[in-house]
């Protein structure tokens, strides 16, 4: 809800706090109440009731389409962010984040200041958070879903603290949780008392992911429950130190390249966006970034993609550290050279594409993609040749001119037959005349795509005296309704 | 039998005035193909040197490098994908659209020296000061060391300097019968003077483009010009051929 609020409010303006708000998700009988907004809280609404009925109910309601995959996907961010405060975070569902604070609360001055900073920092983000610390794992989780919010809660103190919750805070799936309430077993506190005998008789088939009694015992801390963080994300970095400052950073670029190619080497892997940072005596700090086309750790190619950028940095009065970094990396297994010293091919193109991208930037070099349109001008169209590879051209039976004009050129008619192209025509300053035609082929508009009122085309492919071959056009008919007189233009030139 | 003419007689020429000892300029069999070529356009605004080198690329599935300057693509129009087709081409072009003739000449060299791609091809509107007789020697040099044909298309230069290994000028020719319209045009035809090679004569022949032919050689076919000289002289060994 919270990352629903911060983007739409960069685009549009919010609803009023007073309307209730809902994010929808898809359910098995239609969309069902994924996450709801305080207003909507305020009136009763909860997750995973069905939208109609909650519509039907409250009229006023406002509902929006939710992100649930972009949600987790922000969730595992901020998991990582929040090793700010200890090394071991990893999301719990889908929407909480376990962290193991064990040693590190003394860093922030307490657990209760560790805590409050914890909130504060995630009120900066704009998320709500609810906070708890036990300790274990399991109690933490129940306790911050359900507890009083921001509680402290001791090894000492643990039982007492738990025996209020529902029996729901454990995760133990609906059915077991209703069964759970039929027996009067209600809160944690009633379940701890029951003797574990009979419990055990009663669930030794579930599985331990919703068993309650595994879960309590992990909750109290009676059974192991560690904590699996995922790994940080490797950092591809290689840096210079420099005694002196020095204005000119050619000399050193070899080694970096070299470090950072040993480095990806070693993982197996490919750089395909690198950014060379140089920091300045004077705090200041450049950057330079350069793509590849396929991954590459080729100390001597990516020398040369860098050594092209190197002409608009600005030293200032000189730098003493100097790093290289991959951004992007892809795997990239050792490759065979051809035996007889041929060079590959394709490894060759996708160089080249590296090195003209670097000097000329990327939306200069392009391939080409096809459009379905009948207006010759919208058929093709250029992509960048880094990062998509050339279509399958489109195969046209009518004559099309070699050379397109973009955008075409009006032309002067001087002397017009009733039916075909003009005998004579001026074409930028030069009077033409035409020996031989062939058309009209007609295209309209496209109605579909086009403004209304826009007129049809007819095309001519003309010959003019010496040979050369035109391809010109009529935009409009006489009378059709569109405008005045119909003007003629040219738009290519055929071999 | 060649119908030769754009009043739709058949000319019948002797085997003797049938030069066919032409090479294709870009046959990539031929000894030397991979070496920097010229061409010239003979008039403004005629695509004839375009196509004339999309002819005589080399039957291949790799890219082509075509490089082209601003001045050339709004002077002659960038050239048109859908019409590629027709001449047979089978690999993708790769486009470089750059402003100055000076990157054209980077461009192109940084290309000559890639073995994956079928061909490069630059295109430079005028005689800028950058496109100087060095320039072309080094980009001729390039082309041999890496075995590629380079092609150099130079709108609007009346023969500049250069150590291009051929030089074409190209210009169009009135067009072919065509087979069902005497009012239409028909299959292309170009004049195409070769007015300085090395290894070989210069001559003048009329160039004329069939995508329909059956082999890939047949498709591009110089024939020499009527009253263009002594034929004997100019090629030898087809004189010899025919006895």
């Amino acid at each position: 809800m919270d990352r629903w609020r911060r983007i739409t409010a960069q685009q549009r303006t919010l609803p009023d706090e007073t309307v209730p708000v809902v994010l929808a998700q898809a359910g098995r009988h239609g969309p069902v109440v994924y996450a709801v907004s305080v207003a909507a809280q305020a009136r009763g609404i909860s997750e995973g009731a069905r939208i109609v009925d909650v519509q039907a109910i409250h009229p006023d309601l406002h509902v929006e389409q939710a992100d649930a995959p972009g949600d987790r996907k922000l969730l595992d961010r901020v998991a990582h962010w929040a090793r700010r405060w200890c090394p071991w975070t990893v999301r719990d569902g889908a929407d909480g984040i376990v962290m193991d604070v064990t040693g590190a609360d003394h860093l922030f001055g307490g657990e209760t200041a560790m805590l409050r900073d914890i909130g504060t920092r995630f009120q900066m983000q704009g998320l709500t958070a609810r906070l708890a610390m036990a300790p274990t794992r399991g109690a933490a989780q129940m306790l911050a879903r359900f507890g009083a919010g921001r509680v402290i809660c001791d090894v000492e103190d643990l039982e007492m603290c738990l025996a209020p919750l529902p029996v729901a805070a454990l995760r133990i799936g609906a059915d077991t949780d209703r069964l759970l309430q039929r027996l009067g077993l209600k809160t944690l506190g009633a379940l701890m008392q029951v003797p574990r005998v009979a419990l055990m008789r009663r669930f030794d088939r579930l599985a331990e992911e919703i068993n309650p009694l595994v879960l309590l015992d992990r909750a109290l801390g009676r059974t192991a429950d560690p904590l699996n963080a995922p790994a940080d994300a490797r950092h591809w970095l290689a840096r210079v130190r420099l005694p002196e400052p020095v204005i000119d950073p050619l000399p050193h670029l070899e080694a970096l390249a070299q470090d950072l190619c040993v480095q990806l080497a070693e993982a197996e892997q490919g750089a395909r966006q690198l950014r060379l940072t140089i920091y300045r005596v004077d705090g200041e700090w450049r950057s330079r970034d350069v793509a590849t086309a396929s991954a590459s750790r080729d100390p001597a190619h990516l020398l040369r993609l860098l050594a092209g950028k190197l002409d608009g940095i600005d030293p200032g009065f000189g730098f003493d550290l100097l790093t290289l970094e991959a951004l992007r990396v892809e795997p990239l297994a050792l490759q065979q050279d051809h035996l007889e010293g041929r060079r590959d091919a394709q490894r060759d193109v996708a160089a080249l594409l590296d090195r003209l991208t670097a000097r000329l930037g990327p939306d200069k070099i392009t391939w080409s993609a096809w459009v379905q349109s009948h207006l010759p001008e919208r058929v093709e169209h250029a992509l960048p040749a880094l990062g998509h590879v050339a279509g399958q051209a489109p195969v046209l039976d009518r004559a099309r001119p070699l050379r397109l004009l973009d955008p075409p050129e009006e032309i002067a008619v001087l002397y017009a037959v009733p039916e075909g192209p003009p005998a004579r025509f001026r074409w930028r300053r030069v009077a033409y005349l035409t020996r031989r035609h062939e058309g009209p082929e007609r295209i309209a508009p496209e109605w579909w795509r086009d403004r209304p009122g826009t007129r049809l085309r007819d095309y001519y492919k003309v010959e003019v005296g010496d040979g050369r071959r035109f391809w010109i056009y009529r935009e409009g008919i006489l009378g059709d309704g569109r405008g005045g007189d119909p003007r003629w233009f040219m738009q290519g030139i055929f071999a | 039998m060649l119908p030769d003419s754009p009043f739709g007689q058949v000319i019948s020429l002797s085997h003797k005035h049938l030069v066919q000892d032409v090479p294709r300029p870009g046959d990539a069999a031929a000894p030397g193909a991979a070496v920097l070529r010229d061409v010239l356009a003979g008039g403004p605004f005629d695509a004839a040197a375009a196509g004339f080198v999309l002819a005589a690329l080399p039957d291949s599935a790799a890219p082509v490098l075509w490089v082209s300057d601003r001045m050339s693509r709004r002077e002659n129009g960038r050239l048109y994908g859908p019409a590629l087709a027709q001449f047979g081409l089978k690999g993708p072009i790769l486009r470089v659209e750059v402003s100055h003739p000076r990157d054209v000449l980077w461009a192109m060299e940084e290309g000559a020296g890639c073995a994956g791609l079928a061909a490069v091809v630059g295109e430079i509107h005028g005689a800028p000061e950058v496109l100087s007789f060095t320039a072309t020697k080094r980009l001729a040099l390039r082309a041999e060391t890496a075995q590629l044909p380079v092609w150099l298309i130079r709108s609007a230069d009346h023969g500049a300097l250069s150590a291009a290994r051929e030089r074409w000028r190209l210009s169009s020719l009135p067009s072919q019968m065509h087979p069902d319209n005497p009012q239409a045009p028909g299959l292309p035809q170009w004049e195409a003077e070769l007015f300085r090679a090395r290894g070989r004569a210069p001559g003048v022949w009329s160039a004329g483009y069939d995508c329909s032919a059956r082999t890939v050689a047949d498709r591009l076919r110089l024939v020499s010009r009527s009253g263009d000289g002594p034929l004997a002289e100019d090629h030898r060994a087809a004189a010899d051929v025919a006895g």
